[in-house]
């Protein structure tokens, strides 16, 4: 990058940067995509589209995950060039993040309140 | 219309005349220390008319340099508050046995030892190593300042504004009783009614904002701001350091913040989510506060570890062995710190799968660490070693903290922590890391460091009599403990039944003892170093025959760094341009383009600790009044544009000249 | 990375180990303000962790079911989401150079903004007329301090929007003022993300039997 191009853009938005550069036609397609995803979870739920809680949990937390990558591509610009690629990997680091704290958070409260849940004097009598 | 006692509560909150613990003498005789002392300093300062210099040069600075001391300082300033809580604790437990009671009740012992932990790790071993990151960084990198100038300030002033909470709660109310995690319920308002928690709570809260803050400036920093032909992989170790520590502070006070904000809910609004009834699990509370307690120990050995990288290459005159390892070891390090969490509390019943999976991860996490101390080792070998006071830590450092991290693989095991958890033994180990890792590390960084920062070296006699007290003082110290706790013997007592363990305690309050010389060693080195300042004169700016960019620079740096960015070619790039015969540039200077000081960070800060102050005393006018005063300084700061200016030409050349004849007279 | 103004000297094997070009180092805005949204984001999860361990204990108190309105939280949504792409033509505007445009397309989305809170503070105060308010049970504090906390980021981010329609009035689209455009528009999204997660999660999951 010369100093050149430096100057004539005042150091705005010069690579393709986390907000990047969207176009009509990407907001509208991100829009409408969005409509779709959340219209179907809210019809499942509300119109007991379904009987099995598990199918129904599965398929909304799905298309709720799909609707984030829509948000992510056609409203957060996310690419792989943007910051010479440290925004993805910070994007990719905090999702490991959350879901380390989610899934681990689950799981060791699971447990914990499996294995110290009261118990009556018979059944600790009881106990091996 | 409202009676007395409802107007002074609206007023006052619930603030009165008896949280002030006139029946406390050892309060009261610190509380006379203090303000004695605050008055000399303070008649000083305006004797000498330092108000409009220390306002200008330091308070409202923006310079990376300045603020990374101002840190330091707060840093030594804690350590002895810090230290005072060690040496109380000590003496309770040398002489509490059978019917003696030793000097200090229950509810006292039990703020001291939380106020011990959380300023020793909050506001001593996090704000060393941040000036220590702060300071180096900008110049290892070779560039002019950090990303967010602003920030920075407001970062230090606000960790300023914890610290000073918590010293408040010396001599108004009280400090937290409940360790310094805040266990629920104990902390929860049922059990901990008055204002100690809350002081706790609001001291890590305004504290945490500038910890988080600074995190994303490093990082920016170093991503953007590294000289041309520095790569990622020519990056110095302490500025690879640099990146992982503050990646883990972005990517973990947060977790902090949020729990501490759910605790806060509890106690202030009534919600359930830590309490016994009513649907809260405390559990949840202990699992989220370890999530960010394991990196967080993480965030303050990584730059330990940088320094020990930066002096033993510097003092063994060699190339760091193994750049690359050491790299990965930091980064695995970093990242698998977020997955060993649980074996904080082992025996809390997860069971035998969750316990295998967070033994295993806590046993490998000490392969990268075992990696990085062979590097040391490996660049030792077959190299020139010079015993400099920053290299005799970094020995010491080695054996002490592979002791430590050994116990620290013992404690890994499930089995052997449904013995040893909470027992003394847990206490040796850490203190073994965290003194052998961490503030070995910090005394090594800040005597290596500080002929840089302020143009002439600390005294190394005194440097050495710190060493050999501080080392000699931990073992004697912590050994005790190990054995305390292999007995059985649990920690946070200040009461002993069992008159056998006396000689332990005993051992272990002379070992306090010693360490207390080597603190005092340190202050005398440091008035001692500024008496003979023109003797230790480091005048050429690289007084160790140092490898990295910092040393390229004059001792102190002019405000701007550098005349010219430097361009990078290799690996150790100060090194590099003198055996490649590198010639300082003497002209074609220009005027360079530099961030205004500004004030606005103090005063926010200032705002935060009232506001802090207002929350824990339940003084809600003026914690309303205060989010206010936030909001509209805040917002009127960011309609400010014009927030920087360029140093002159003259200035630069009249600076970069003065250099030239300092060196032409070494030469 | 900086940028690479390297002056390579006369001679061949001279090489030169400083930058005497004018130098325009590249910001750190951007990047810095991503990485603040990162920190956000495990606040959030913080809060869904918590919604999800404590979630279910309702106290003996009312539970997801007896409480959500479905239809208002569809609304809610529909009102954030079109806040997104309002705000998505406003940063189009400002690519083009529309002050004016700009500036519309902005008030456009704080009144969908407004819209939001209004729906959900009302919803708040339904719940806590009900008797269901966050004191209730543990599921309820981790209802309403995790949508609160949603709501609160909103509440900050139209406060933000107003002060940058001042500031756009008084120095128009500086590259100063872009960049906080920018930064306002990754916040905004981001807040529409988190968002999916909440009614994903929180309302529609939690009705399920």
């Amino acid at each position: 990058m010369s100093a050149h191009s430096h100057a004539a853009h005042d150091d705005v938005v010069h690579d393709p940067a986390a907000a990047g550069h969207g176009t009509f036609r990407g907001y509208v397609t991100g829009f409408v995509l969005s409509v779709i995803l959340t219209a179907i979870p809210f019809w499942l739920v509300m119109g007991h589209v379904i009987e099995d809680t598990a199918l129904n949990v599965f398929l909304i937390m799905g298309l709720g995950v799909v609707q984030i990558f829509v948000h992510m591509i056609y409203f957060l610009h996310m690419n792989t060039r943007s910051e010479g690629g440290w925004t993805i990997l910070a994007l990719i680091f905090t999702i490991v993040l959350v879901l380390i704290t989610l899934i681990g958070s689950i799981w060791v409260m699971y447990h914990l309140n499996v294995n110290m849940m009261p118990m009556s004097v018979h059944d600790m009598r009881n106990m091996p | 219309m409202f009676s007395n006692l409802d107007l002074q509560k609206l007023i006052f909150g619930r603030l009165t005349l008896e949280s002030i613990p006139y029946h406390e003498p050892i309060l009261v005789v610190t509380f006379i220390a203090v303000a004695l002392g605050g008055i000399v300093v303070l008649g000083a300062v305006t004797y000498f008319r330092l108000w409009g210099y220390l306002w200008r040069e330091w308070i409202t600075s923006i310079d990376h340099k300045k603020i990374g001391i101002m840190y330091v300082i707060l840093a030594l300033v804690m350590l002895l508050r810090g230290f005072s809580d060690a040496i109380m604790m000590r003496l309770q437990q040398a002489i509490s046995f059978g019917d003696a009671v030793g000097y200090l009740p229950p509810h006292h012992y039990d703020q001291i030892f939380t106020a011990h932990g959380v300023i020793m790790i909050f506001f001593m071993a996090m704000p060393f190593i941040t000036g220590l990151m702060n300071y180096v960084v900008p110049l290892q990198i070779g560039a002019r300042d950090v990303a967010f100038p602003f920030l920075n300030n407001f970062s230090f002033w606000m960790t300023v504004s914890g610290a000073v909470l918590v010293m408040i709660s010396l001599f108004v109310g009280e400090f937290s009783q409940t360790g310094w995690l805040a266990y629920p319920p104990l902390s929860e308002t049922a059990y901990s009614p008055g204002v100690g928690v809350d002081y706790y709570i609001w001291a890590l809260q305004v504290a945490g904002v500038g910890t988080t803050l600074s995190g994303i400036n490093l990082i920016a920093t170093i991503v953007k701001m590294r000289a041309p032909g520095m790569t990622m992989m020519r990056m110095p170790v302490f500025s690879w350091t640099a990146l992982c520590t503050n990646i883990l502070i972005v990517a973990t006070f947060p977790i902090l913040t949020a729990t501490l904000v759910l605790l806060s809910l509890d106690r202030y609004v009534g919600t359930n989510f830590f309490t016994n009834d009513l649907g809260g699990n405390p559990m949840m509370y202990v699992n989220l506060i370890w999530i960010w307690g394991h990196p967080e120990v993480y965030i303050l050995v990584l730059p330990a570890f940088g320094v020990y990288s930066e002096v033993v290459s510097t003092f063994c005159g060699k190339r760091l062995f193994g750049y690359a390892s050491m790299v990965y070891a930091t980064v695995v390090i970093a990242i698998l710190s977020y997955l060993v969490w649980l074996h904080h509390f082992f025996t809390m019943g997860s069971g035998a799968s969750v316990n295998s999976f967070f033994g295993i991860t806590t046993m490998i996490i000490s392969i990268p660490t075992g990696a990085k101390i062979f590097n040391w080792l490996f660049t030792m070998y077959r190299g020139r070693i010079r015993f400099e006071v920053p290299m005799m830590w970094a020995v010491g450092f080695m054996f002490t903290f592979v002791i430590g991290g050994m116990t620290g693989v013992l404690l890994a095991v499930p089995p052997a922590d449904f013995v040893l958890h909470n027992s003394l033994f847990l206490i040796a180990h850490f203190h073994n890391v965290i003194i052998g890792g961490v503030v070995f590390g910090v005394m090594a960084g800040m005597t290596y460091w500080f002929p840089k920062a302020f143009g002439f070296k600390l005294d190394p006699f005194w440097g050495k009599m710190s060493f050999w007290f501080w080392l000699i003082g931990f073992y004697f110290a912590f050994m005790p403990l190990y054995v305390l706790g292999l007995m059985g013997v649990t920690r946070r007592l200040s009461h002993f039944d069992d008159a056998s363990l006396q000689i332990w305690f005993v051992i272990a309050a002379f070992g306090a003892f010693l360490i207390l010389l080597g603190i005092l060693s340190t202050l005398i080195q440091i008035a001692v170093s500024i008496m003979r300042r023109e003797e230790l004169a480091d005048l050429t700016g690289d007084p160790w025959d140092a490898r990295t960019l910092e040393w390229s620079t004059s001792s102190p740096p002019p405000a701007y760094n550098f005349a010219f960015t430097p361009v990078v070619h290799d690996l150790d790039a100060w090194h590099d341009m003198k055996q490649r015969g590198y010639k300082r540039p003497l002209e074609g200077f220009r005027p360079i383009h530099m961030p205004k000081n500004t004030g606005a960070g103090f005063i926010l800060a200032g705002i935060s600790l009232v506001i802090g102050f207002a929350l824990i005393w339940h003084i809600w006018w003026l914690a309303a009044l205060g989010m206010v005063a936030l909001f509209v300084v805040a917002i009127g700061h960011t309609f400010n544009y014009r927030r920087d200016f360029h140093i002159p030409v003259e200035d630069v050349v009249q600076t970069e000249e003065q250099r030239t004849r300092l060196l032409a007279g070494q030469a | 990375m900086a940028s690479m103004n390297t002056n390579t000297a006369t001679a061949d094997e001279s090489v030169s180990f400083y930058v005497t070009e004018e130098e325009h180092p590249e910001g750190s805005t951007m990047l810095g303000f991503w990485l603040y949204l990162m920190s956000d984001c495990l606040i959030f999860a913080v809060l869904f962790a918590t919604y999800a361990v404590v979630g279910r204990n309702y106290a003996a108190g009312p539970s997801p079911a007896d409480l959500f309105d479905l239809p208002t939280v569809a609304a809610n949504t529909a009102m954030l989401l079109f806040s997104s792409i309002t705000y998505g033509f406003a940063m189009l505007a400002m690519e083009e150079n529309k002050l004016r445009a700009t500036v519309v397309w902005m008030i456009v989305t704080a009144l969908f903004g407004l819209a939001f809170l209004g729906l959900e503070l009302q919803e708040f105060a339904h719940l806590i007329h009900e008797g269901a308010g966050p004191t209730r049970s543990a599921f309820l504090s981790a209802f309403f301090t995790l949508v609160g906390t949603h709501g609160l980021h909103v509440t900050m981010g139209l406060v933000w929007m107003v002060t940058l329609m001042f500031q756009l009035r008084r120095h128009g689209l500086i590259a100063e003022n872009r960049r906080r455009l920018m930064c306002l528009s990754m916040f905004w999204h981001f807040l529409d993300v988190v968002w999916i997660g909440v009614f994903s999660f929180v309302y529609l999951v939690s009705v399920l039997p």
